[in-house]
């Protein structure tokens, strides 16, 4: 592939919205096209994307490519991809940032494969290195335990971003933008899977991405009983109830309560962790959290050191009774 | 005919060591091998092996364990077939070093399955706890041009597809691939069952192949670097945690509520 020019985005819609997590790779790409002195661009994909074309522009788009078929209406990862692919090709961008959804971890390693580059997976941060040309990516790595920067050799350099670490730009809604048609053409037979069945089991109440207050539990609660008490907690704050990777894997709550690495990117303003002893993967899910409390026996435990408030106890006297004084204080 | 299942496999340094043995050398930007820690099979590697073991178990299928690397605790990676697979392909070479690198290892891995004459299904786990990358599952799904289901926590192999419970963020979802298909596989899948003392009999006697580089006909001859590591360090936390204290726990309870309620976060 040729040089390449410009930073494109591949974005994702639902109805007439822009996803957050591509509001969020807006705002890391509008920084890095400002400092290679380069365009932004982003690649919508549906059947029809007139509105969220207009909220991208907004958002710090210069330049929407509508990547438009009948078979785009609903996600569908072949066909997902090769219209990426195609649009990739096509425009032949120096950089590529895709968000790290549940859509863009199976997208991102599968588009630079099939583009022959190397993708930085999983990254914090990335920024602009204007002299080389580069684009420098903060990943973590082992499990959190260290960071790592990196860069791609060949263009284009494609980076996935964690979803909420970036802060969206202000709608603007002067910003001018070109919105280019891109249609595709999409060969059904490209599908080489379907979906038979979509089961949820997700807790009943406010989701766990979306709540302001996370009450979580480890393996230290000893059982799936205890989770009952932290329902209540979060209640009374108007909270969700999460889970370590150990709580999880020992059934006492279903995969979907799972905050860490391989489970949910939480961040809440308060997070609330009973029994969890703070081990880096458990970290990479709440470390973006704005306070995180900690109540744990093991004065040692890691959670202390990423910790803004801590109780060193057993954690069913220390709950209930913090659990009694919110009570009354809601009350007041 | 018997089902052809491969799992891809990676030895990594125990992840649950004492964090205190975690190092990084800064020179060679690179973890620190802890001495006295043996390494492991990455534990969602060890659930694609308990996937594939599942289908043996109530089909007629052989399966295969194909690692890369530069080098291998022979009794660590014997564990697969310990287990019950049959049989391990271990590409080594000081050419496979790089775990920075997906697409390289894509591609050696490809060239493996290539040269065994190719699977029906490919299990792996979805990855690895040393890079976390979740690439080369889905890079080696690419270069073979083969179905891919990510994520799955149960995998059902039937005559001409791969039936799979694949987790989604609120749930999971039931998708259904043709074959030949690529599925990686979480811990959700569950615990991965205990080698049997007749299973390690079997395996201390069973010789893995190994290949080098040179055994492996690589598209294009050679592989290039995809990446380059620029730096590798430890982050550091500056939280200042602040220690409620109490006449006893109750007490501690009650003055952590009290505090935030002070800080307005509730």
């Amino acid at each position: 592939m040729a040089e390449g020019n410009g930073v494109l985005v591949i974005g994702e819609s639902q109805g007439d919205e822009l996803a957050l997590a591509t509001q969020e790779i807006l705002a890391a790409g509008r920084k890095v096209a400002d400092d290679l002195g380069q365009e932004l661009a982003i690649g919508l994909f549906g059947s029809s994307v007139e509105a969220p074309a207009q909220a991208a522009i907004s958002q710090g788009a210069d330049r929407v490519y509508s990547v438009t078929s009948p078979l785009l209406a609903d996600f569908q990862v072949e066909l997902y991809l090769a219209a990426a692919e195609t649009l990739c090709k096509e425009v032949s961008p120096a950089i590529v940032l895709i968000a790290r959804t549940n859509q863009g971890r199976e997208v991102a390693p599968r588009l630079a494969f099939r583009l022959g580059v190397g993708l930085a997976q999983d990254c914090l941060e990335v920024s602009a290195d204007p002299g080389a040309g580069k684009l420098l990516a903060n990943r973590p790595v082992y499990g959190g335990n260290a960071v790592a920067v990196i860069s791609c050799n060949q263009t284009p350099q494609v980076a996935a971003i964690r979803p909420k670490v970036y802060v969206p730009l202000e709608a603007d809604a002067s910003r001018q933008g070109d919105v280019v048609s891109f249609p595709v053409d999409l060969d059904a037979s490209m599908v080489r899977s379907r979906v038979l069945e979509v089961v949820k089991e997700e807790a009943e109440g406010i989701k766990l991405e979306d709540a302001s207050i996370v009450v979580s539990g480890g393996r230290g609660l000893g059982g799936p009983e205890p989770f009952s008490q932290l329902e209540e907690l979060a209640k009374l704050l108007g909270g969700a109830v999460g889970a370590s990777r150990a709580a999880v894997d020992s059934g006492w709550v279903p995969a979907s309560y799972q905050v860490g690495l391989t489970g949910k990117t939480i961040t809440p303003d308060l997070y609330i962790t009973i029994a969890i002893s703070g081990a880096s993967q458990h970290m990479a899910g709440c470390s973006g959290s704005k306070a995180i409390v900690a109540i744990n026996k093991d004065a040692e435990a890691n959670i202390f050191k990423e910790a803004r408030y801590g109780v060193v106890g057993d954690w069913e006297k220390v709950l209930a009774a913090m659990t009694e004084t919110v009570r009354e204080l809601v009350q007041e | 005919m018997p089902a052809k299942i491969a799992v891809l496999a990676k030895q990594v340094i125990d992840p649950e060591m004492p964090i205190a043995a975690f190092q990084i050398d800064a020179n060679s930007k690179r973890v620190v091998t802890p001495p006295n820690i043996p390494p492991v099979v990455n534990g969602f590697d060890e659930n694609a092996v308990e996937a594939a073991l599942q289908i043996k178990d109530s089909q007629d299928a052989s399966v295969t364990v194909i690692s890369a690397g530069s080098s291998f605790a022979l009794d660590v990676m014997k564990k697969p077939l310990s287990m019950g697979a049959d049989e391990l392909v271990l590409l080594q070479d000081d050419a496979f070093e790089n775990t920075v690198d997906s697409f390289q290892t894509a591609q050696l891995l490809t060239a493996a399955i290539r040269k065994l004459g190719g699977f029906d299904l490919i299990i792996c786990g979805r990855q690895a706890s040393d890079w976390d990358n979740a690439q080369v599952p889905l890079g080696v799904a690419e270069l073979l041009g083969v179905s891919c289901v990510a994520l799955g926590k149960k995998v059902d192999l039937q005559d001409d597809k791969v039936v799979v419970e694949r987790l989604i963020p609120d749930g999971y979802e039931v998708v259904e691939a043709s074959l030949p298909a690529l599925v990686t596989v979480s811990n959700e899948l569950g615990q991965p069952r205990y080698p049997t003392l007749r299973g390690i009999m079997a395996a201390t006697r069973k010789r893995p192949t190994i290949w080098s580089v040179s055994d492996l006909e690589l598209d294009g001859g050679q592989v290039e670097p995809r990446l380059t590591l620029h730096d590798l360090f430890v982050p550091v936390s500056n939280t200042e945690c602040e220690i409620i204290e109490g006449d006893d726990e109750a007490e501690a309870g009650r003055n952590l509520a009290l505090r935030l309620r002070e800080e307005k976060f509730f």
